[in-house]
């Protein structure tokens, strides 16, 4: 005994846990302090840098972070188009539609004015973020009204619809049925898959 | 932002209103690729081989000879594998019975065939746009459900 070649009888092991986020953040801070970069994270937690960024810069930012498996890349349309979508998202599935304005919601949250953030929506997509708010509005509405736990009155007020008939006329604009015929096609639908 | 055509499939016994189709489709300048059939039963042919694409879009008519749309459109719904398949019953019928009947049976769509040209265009602009947006957004396709 105690010749330390023997496995040792009580090791233990650890599972890690750990925020992806605050790991990555921690670690780009740290080494552009160290750089003396002057940065921030805005809301979606992308890296903002206060002063231009040379191709030369990214590049020995890019070297510097490599070693943790992290690297930058400069934000397109396309990503300010997935940002956009996503915020819209989150708003209307917080169910906290009524605090906010959206246009003021998406300019603060995603750091551009609402006309620059709406012509580029409408230039890389096929329709506008207005009408994207409405699709998801529905689609939410779908939803809530499939599980069956809310009134049509109590679904209108979360999604910030003045009355109950003003969500039906956007549902019907939308689907060209009533959320009545809406949700009694589902339960057909469903009864049938079940009988099958 | 897609880069690939969206795959169209249009199923129809009469060339008149196929030929009608495909103008109003090639005119609305999305990018589509459109593949026709006679009736129910050349689709179902084309969709269980194996080698078949799927098309991302279908457009059905409803009263055709050989295999109508609704055999059709049952086909397709109880084949595990083309039950993402979007489905727009395409008809003259605007009988609230056939509508939801397709509706109930899976059909996400329901479209009645327009007479004038710039109506059709504009109809299928709406759907073919639609259906981008819900693969865009990988919306639930379960729920997705409207009529024209």
């Amino acid at each position: 005994m105690g010749t330390g070649l023997l496995p040792v009888p009580y090791a233990m092991k650890f599972r890690l846990d750990y925020i992806p986020k605050q790991v990555c953040q921690k670690v780009v801070s740290e080494r552009l302090k160290e750089m003396r970069i002057a940065f921030s994270f805005n809301a979606l937690g992308h890296l903002v840098v206060e002063t231009e960024v040379s191709p030369a810069l990214l590049t020995e930012i890019n070297k510097a972070l490599a070693p943790y498996g992290i690297s930058l890349s400069e934000t397109g349309k396309n990503d300010i188009v997935n940002d956009i979508k996503k915020a819209v998202e989150e708003l209307v599935y917080s169910g906290d539609m009524r605090k906010f304005t959206t246009s003021v919601y998406l300019s603060k949250k995603l750091g551009y004015s609402y006309s620059y953030l709406s012509n580029l929506f409408s230039e890389e997509t096929y329709t506008s973020i207005e009408n994207f708010i409405i699709l998801r509005k529905i689609e939410y509405a779908k939803r809530l009204i499939i599980a069956g736990d809310m009134s049509l009155t109590e679904i209108a007020f979360k999604l910030d619809y003045s009355s109950v008939a003003h969500l039906s006329g956007q549902f019907k604009k939308v689907t060209g049925l009533t959320p009545t015929a809406f949700l009694r096609i589902l339960e057909k639908r469903n009864l049938k898959t079940k009988n099958l | 932002m897609s880069t690939k055509p969206m795959k169209v499939v249009l199923v129809d016994d009469d060339e008149d209103d196929r030929m009608f189709f495909s103008d109003a489709l090639q005119e609305i300048e999305l990018d589509t690729d459109l593949q026709e059939f006679n009736n129910g039963q050349e689709l179902l042919n084309f969709l269980n081989r194996p080698e078949a694409e799927l098309p991302q879009l279908i457009f059905l008519d409803l009263n055709m000879p050989v295999m109508d749309g609704f055999e059709c459109l049952k086909n397709i719904r109880s084949n595990p594998e083309l039950e993402n398949l979007v489905v727009a019953i395409y008809s003259t019928s605007s009988s609230e019975r056939d509508i939801e009947e397709t509706f109930v049976n899976g059909a996400n769509i329901y479209i009645n065939k327009p007479n004038k040209f710039e109506e059709l265009k504009k109809t299928i602009a709406q759907v073919v746009k639609r259906n981008w947006q819900y693969e865009e957004n990988e919306m639930d396709k379960a729920n997705f459900l409207f009529r024209i």
